[in-house]
């Protein structure tokens, strides 16, 4: 059993059928890219397992888990942490405090009234802020304003978040779309980095370069239903792939 | 950690400048003509007003316009247990904290199911319904038009009618009204009882909101202005820390009204009017939204302006405009006459406008520009510090 199974997921919005009968298993420590043509679904299958949207029928299961009718921040809670397509950090922030809220909220839960307590007085979470920025390499900007970093260090800074929790599961939206060739390099390598220390991740990933750098195991999507799945050489060589996706696009 | 020390020193002068700024006030606002207790009360008491207002709409940038009605809340209850249970104004101030808490919950978990605009019409009609409730259906407990005031047919179980006239609220036996006056540095200066029991509440009130702002809590206030979605992906449901914040505001708001019933024991529906709780927006945003002194600097600003622009009549305007020649001087005296007097308000939002497109931090921004155009070295460039591209 993986970490996560999806079983029959269907999806409509208004006349379109956006998932259809989606089947879906993820080993527990490898990098799994889902990928395919603009509209395939991948986004709508990524949003119901966050708990944006509420399949129609099937189920998700995390960890043993059913996920089906939780809210996003207790999907968060469960063990799952989400890197968006354009970052999602607090622009008036400054890095410490971005990295703090997720470090508290994976402490403390859904709420706590901690109004008495200050910053400085929470030693052991300050720390595992700093450690968490320290190992995105930016630590030394901790007192800058987040809105101020370049796309590839808003990222960065994302990863952080996310890592501070230590989630069981990770799941990246397209994670260098929009950055320049350099910037994708180096989130490239971050995520290797941290594929490394065990973490099971889902990419969802239009890039070919990325997805065949980072991936254990690739599913690709089509008119919303998985139409094959593999190792990332078993896929670059199969026709049906070929025709729906890699077709479209230079090699 | 050499930095948490610092700061915490920064806070801990900070505090200390504002209760001992605020202890002096007679004194420092003597050469301004602001030093008496009628119009130090109404700054103690509109400071405490918008300082929670700050906490809901600086933190969470959550925008009220129904604040009013629990500041009314509070007067209420205040005046009841004046009525009721005895002329100290402890109890009455604790019972119209109470009040005001139990319905800001109420109101803000309605209100808090929409956002943005939606919020701040929800928060708008129940502030209209609670003044139009006030006038008409609960003339039984609000003793309608007339307003509610103490009386001397009142039944107190403390200290029963008293002897002569109106009994007048005290706090363990001293009246509120004492005065004493004292002369210093020229000054004829009032030390007025009610003043400083407005004044310990305010330093209260500025020191739990000074704790809230450094806090965790206060932290996650932020982040639900800065980035509702990202926050809900974070782990923390949103609205239960937007509704403890819109509470804690509502009690502000409650301890503002309880005061303005134990300087003057009467509350009417008028309190709870749309003006008054648009007052307190300008008041915050006027000051600096966000800031922990900028909320009180805007009530000082915008009560003593009140004062002053409120109390020119047509006569004072007519001498003033004297050295013209007497045509122009009538068309002058009747065009300021229309900013000054009852038109005061027209000046505050000439005031209010001048703020919002010049210095959008509020008189706070001001205040920082002010102190880096003095210095040197120029503009801070903690902000601007960026990493090289690799």
């Amino acid at each position: 059993m993986g970490i996560v199974v999806i079983k029959d997921l269907n999806k409509h919005f208004a006349g379109l059928h956006a998932l259809r009968d989606v089947n879906l298993e993820v080993e527990q420590g490898t990098v799994h890219a889902i990928i395919g043509p603009n509209g395939a679904g991948k986004s709508t299958l990524l949003n119901c397992f966050v708990g944006r949207l509420v399949p129609e029928t099937g189920s998700i299961t995390f960890d043993g888990r059913s996920l089906i009718g939780l809210r996003p921040y207790q999907i968060n809670q469960a063990g799952v942490s989400r890197v968006f397509q354009t970052p999602e950090i607090f622009g008036d922030l400054t890095l410490l405090e971005n990295v703090l809220i997720p470090a508290f909220a994976h402490r403390d839960g859904t709420y706590r009234l901690n109004l008495w307590a200050s910053l400085e007085g929470e030693g052991d979470v300050r720390d595992q802020a700093l450690q968490a920025l320290e190992d995105v390499g930016m630590a030394e900007f901790r007192s800058v304003t987040a809105e101020t970093l370049s796309r590839g260090d808003k990222r960065r800074l994302e990863l952080a978040m996310c890592l501070v929790q230590r989630p069981k599961l990770l799941l990246l939206d397209e994670p260098t779309a929009g950055m320049s060739r350099a910037d994708t390099n180096a989130t490239i390598d971050l995520l290797s980095e941290i594929s490394e220390t065990g973490i099971t991740m889902v990419v969802i990933e239009h890039d070919m370069h990325v997805v065949f750098s980072l991936a254990d195991r690739v599913t690709v999507m089509a008119q919303g239903t998985p139409i094959a799945e593999g190792s990332p050489g078993m896929i670059k060589g199969d026709p049906r792939v070929q025709e729906a996706y890699l077709g479209a696009a230079p090699a | 950690m050499r930095g948490s020390s610092a700061s915490g020193r920064y806070d801990g002068l900070l505090f200390a400048g504002f209760a001992i700024a605020t202890l002096l006030a007679p004194l420092l606002l003597a050469p301004f003509g602001a030093g008496y207790p009628d119009l130090l009360q109404r700054f103690a008491i509109y400071g405490i007003f918008a300082i929670g207002f700050n906490i809901l709409f600086g933190l969470t940038g959550y925008l009220s316009f129904g604040h009013a009605a629990f500041l009314g809340v509070g007067s209420y209850a205040a005046v009841w247990m004046f009525k009721l249970l005895s002329m100290n104004v402890i109890p009455a101030i604790l019972l119209a904290v109470l009040a005001a808490g139990l319905f800001s919950l109420l109101v803000g978990f309605v209100s808090l199911r929409r956002s943005g605009i939606y919020f701040s019409i929800l928060t708008l009609a129940f502030a209209q319904m609670s003044y139009n409730l006030a006038y008409s259906v609960l003339t039984p407990i609000t003793n309608g038009e007339t307003g509610l005031k103490v009386e001397l047919s009142d039944p107190r179980i403390f200290g029963g009618p008293a002897g002569g006239g109106l009994p007048v609220p005290e706090i363990f036996g001293v009246d509120m009204h004492t005065t004493t006056d004292v002369a210093l540095f020229g000054f004829n200066l009032q030390l007025n009882v009610g003043f400083y029991v407005c004044a310990a509440f305010l330093i209260a009130a500025f020191y739990l909101s000074m704790r809230i702002f450094r806090s965790p809590f206060g932290m996650t206030l932020k982040a639900i202005k800065s980035n509702q979605n990202r926050l809900n992906y974070t782990g923390i449901n949103t609205r239960p820390y937007a509704l403890t914040a819109f509470v804690i505001s509502g009690m502000y708001a409650g301890l503002a009204g309880g005061l303005l019933a134990c300087t003057d024991p009467l509350a009417g529906a008028e309190r709870m009017q749309w003006t008054a709780s648009g007052e307190v927006v300008l008041m915050t945003i006027l000051g600096g939204a966000g800031t922990l002194f900028g909320p009180v600097l805007g009530a000082i600003v915008i009560k003593y302006a009140e004062n002053i622009f409120s109390s020119f009549n047509k006569a004072e305007i007519s001498s003033f405009y004297s050295f013209l020649p007497d045509g122009l001087r009538d068309a002058m005296t009747s065009m300021t006459a229309a900013f000054v007097g009852d038109g005061w308000q027209l000046t505050l939002g000439v005031l209010f406008m001048l703020a919002v497109i010049f210095l959008p931090g509020g008189l706070m921004e001001g205040l920082r520009r002010l102190a880096f155009w003095r210095r040197p070295g120029g503009e801070p460039e903690e902000t601007a510090a960026r990493r090289p591209a690799e």
